[in-house]
């Protein structure tokens, strides 16, 4: 029996691994030949990607369920707003400023919501954003219950002409992603990973082997928090006006990207993904039906939670035994040992 | 000093609606560890049965709880059988997001049904009847019939729990889901009574607060924040504390936006997050 053979990779992760250098290159090569709309619907595909692997890093991975990352959304947009018009702070520079001023600013709110225990976190996050929401209305020089637009000088300083806008828009976002699926991964690799792991299994069982469970979820919370915040002024960024209606509503940045998280598969590192591409696909084609979209979507995400909780790539990578990143280990009867 | 002292009568008085959204959400908490997202629209969706049922047969609000209470027992009791018996278990996770699932489904549902306008039932002469009790206060009859309802309703449940067969079945799968289907009780049926009765609950209030306030397919959410913060200030042991958590939400809402209207909401959370700061376990609460 001691002739096991356990490995992270395969070929499959080295194949995955390839085709991601390709397409990664193939991206930033984007910025050269795609058109205005491509590049666009490219950002918002990425941004709403980088929101649901956070809010998978948060809830699949630490178990922390939360319904009010829309905090840190209308946080960073409101945030980018405020430094843009107020500051003059160009919106390149304001975006890692935006990170550290809501990771600062979500370690006080994490240490009062881990008082709140399973559900009851869920709950308490809401009404934090409440808080966020209804704290915007009251800021009348960030305009209030109506909003404000990006001041013109503003936009202009992302590029002369709206093509090296959307350029430049594209490229940050892009990079932005590609930053939020590095940190998730190397967290996943490290003894903090580990951890994770050991915590989603059992947390007593962690706790009494020294995982500090309540510094885990701390950080992962406050780094979720941070990248969030920066996604968020990216994409008000793209939208060019926010309210408080819009930057802390409750569907677009928790209700979607649940939705999105469940049908691709809950706490797997692919799965995220797979349910952003599968909503932007069937998007351009359902997002007509307005409410009753968001009815299907619903529906579809409690059907998956009933009938396979895993997800679609959950069930795949059950079924097959794929995965595409070398994330778990796969154990396989060591190869010489069998020709013994 | 007068109109404040208005503020903090009305605000008790708002208090008994509160507290009835919180003990719908509490009671299946004990019972069965579940907290359900869609409460708040719950609420709502028995809002827009009242109106239905008003509107077609004419009857005055208060006779249409004889029709709404039962339609929305009925609801809970095929939601609980159908959908969250399936979601529950040691990992809180399913149960949660079966139930935001459901909660963005009502919401949209009901958008599509009536549209986003604001909607409120009449209820004639019981909506401005009142008794003045000095130049700035006066007390409104359908706010004391809020408060004397929510008591009224922690009154039956109390004798429901501690008095009788299925109050007895609510306890024990409380206190031992396997111990008590093995006592021959079947968990599935008790837990859908435990959910029909949270709506029946919440067929009251939806119906109070649609006579009193305009409402729209939007307004769920708040009102399960609002019974969540009243549950939480009162801390996790008795319906009584939750009324008291419901109350002190109402004064503090009721209070400060006697001020300014725009803070009336925000006081209340930031008020709920004080007392999560200070008492982690509720101003009622036992200290763990």
């Amino acid at each position: 029996m001691a002739s096991l053979d356990v490995r992270r990779s395969s070929w499959l992760t080295h194949l995955a691994t390839a085709g991601g250098l390709v397409l990664t290159a193939l991206l930033l090569s984007a910025a050269l030949w795609a058109s205005n709309d491509t590049l666009r619907l490219a950002t918002d595909i990425f941004l709403y990607i980088a929101l649901a692997c956070l809010w998978n890093f948060l809830a699949g991975y630490a178990g922390l369920v939360s319904v009010g990352q829309q905090a840190y959304v209308g946080l960073g947009g409101y945030g980018l707003f405020a430094l843009a018009a107020k500051a003059d702070v160009p919106a390149l520079y304001a975006l890692p400023l935006l990170g550290c001023m809501a990771a600062l600013l979500s370690v006080p709110i994490a240490k009062l919501l881990f008082r709140l225990r399973g559900a009851y976190f869920t709950i308490g996050s809401w009404v934090v954003a409440e808080v966020f929401h209804l704290g915007a209305i009251l800021i009348v020089p960030l305009g209030g219950g109506s909003g404000m637009s990006l001041p013109i000088r503003a936009a202009q300083a992302l590029g002369p002409t709206p093509h090296d806008r959307f350029v430049t828009t594209y490229l940050t976002a892009l990079v932005l992603l590609l930053a939020v699926l590095t940190m998730i991964f190397v967290v996943l690799r490290s003894r903090m990973g580990l951890a994770l792991t050991a915590i989603r299994d059992n947390e007593a069982a962690a706790r009494s082997n020294g995982v500090n469970v309540d510094r885990v979820k701390l950080i992962i919370y406050v780094a979720a928090a941070s990248a969030t915040a920066m996604v968020g002024a990216l994409i008000f960024i793209q939208k060019l006006r926010i309210s408080p209606d819009a930057g802390f509503s409750v569907n677009d940045w928790t209700a979607l990207i649940v939705f999105m998280v469940v049908i691709g598969g809950i706490g797997t590192f692919e799965g995220p993904i797979v349910g952003a591409l599968i909503y932007f696909l069937l998007g351009e084609t359902l997002a007509t039906l307005g409410p009753v979209y968001l009815i299907i979507l619903g529906a579809v995400a409690i059907a998956v939670m009933l009938i396979e909780p895993r997800g679609i790539w959950g069930f795949v990578r059950a079924r097959w035994g794929l995965q595409l990143l070398p994330l778990s280990f796969l154990v396989r009867p060591s190869a010489s040992k069998i020709e013994k | 000093m007068e109109h404040l002292g208005n503020a903090i009568v009305q605000g008790v008085l708002t208090g008994g609606l509160y507290a009835m959204f919180a003990i719908g959400l509490a009671l299946i908490f004990g019972i069965m560890r579940l907290v359900n997202i869609a409460h708040g629209d719950l609420i709502v969706l028995a809002a827009y049965v009242a109106l239905i049922v008003t509107q077609t047969l004419g009857l005055n609000p208060l006779l249409a709880l004889g029709i709404v209470i039962p339609i929305m027992a009925v609801v809970g009791y095929g939601l609980q059988r159908g959908l969250f018996n399936r979601a529950m278990g040691t990992d809180v996770m399913p149960s949660l997001l079966v139930s935001f699932g459901l909660s963005v489904i009502i919401q949209n549902g009901l958008l599509m049904l009536f549209s986003a306008d604001n909607k409120r039932l009449q209820a004639g002469a019981l909506e401005v009847a009142s008794v003045t009790l000095s130049d700035t206060i006066s007390i409104g009859l359908l706010p004391s019939l809020q408060l004397v309802l929510a008591i009224l309703v922690i009154i039956g449940l109390q004798f429901l729990l501690y008095r009788t067969a299925i109050g007895r079945a609510f306890r024990a799968v409380s206190d031992d889901p396997r111990i008590a289907q093995l006592m021959g009780l079947n968990n599935r049926h008790v837990f859908g009574l435990a959910m029909a009765l949270s709506c029946a609950i919440v067929a009251l209030a939806g119906v109070l607060l649609a006579i009193r306030a305009n409402f729209d397919p939007a307004t769920g959410p708040t009102r399960l924040i609002f019974g969540f913060e009243a549950v939480i200030i009162g801390g996790l042991t008795s319906f009584w504390g939750t009324l008291a958590g419901g109350i002190i939400l109402g004064v503090v809402q009721s209070v400060a936006s006697s001020f300014d209207p725009g803070w009336q909401i925000l006081a209340g959370h930031i008020a709920f997050l004080i007392v999560l700061a200070v008492r982690p376990n509720g101003l009622f609460g036992r200290v763990a």
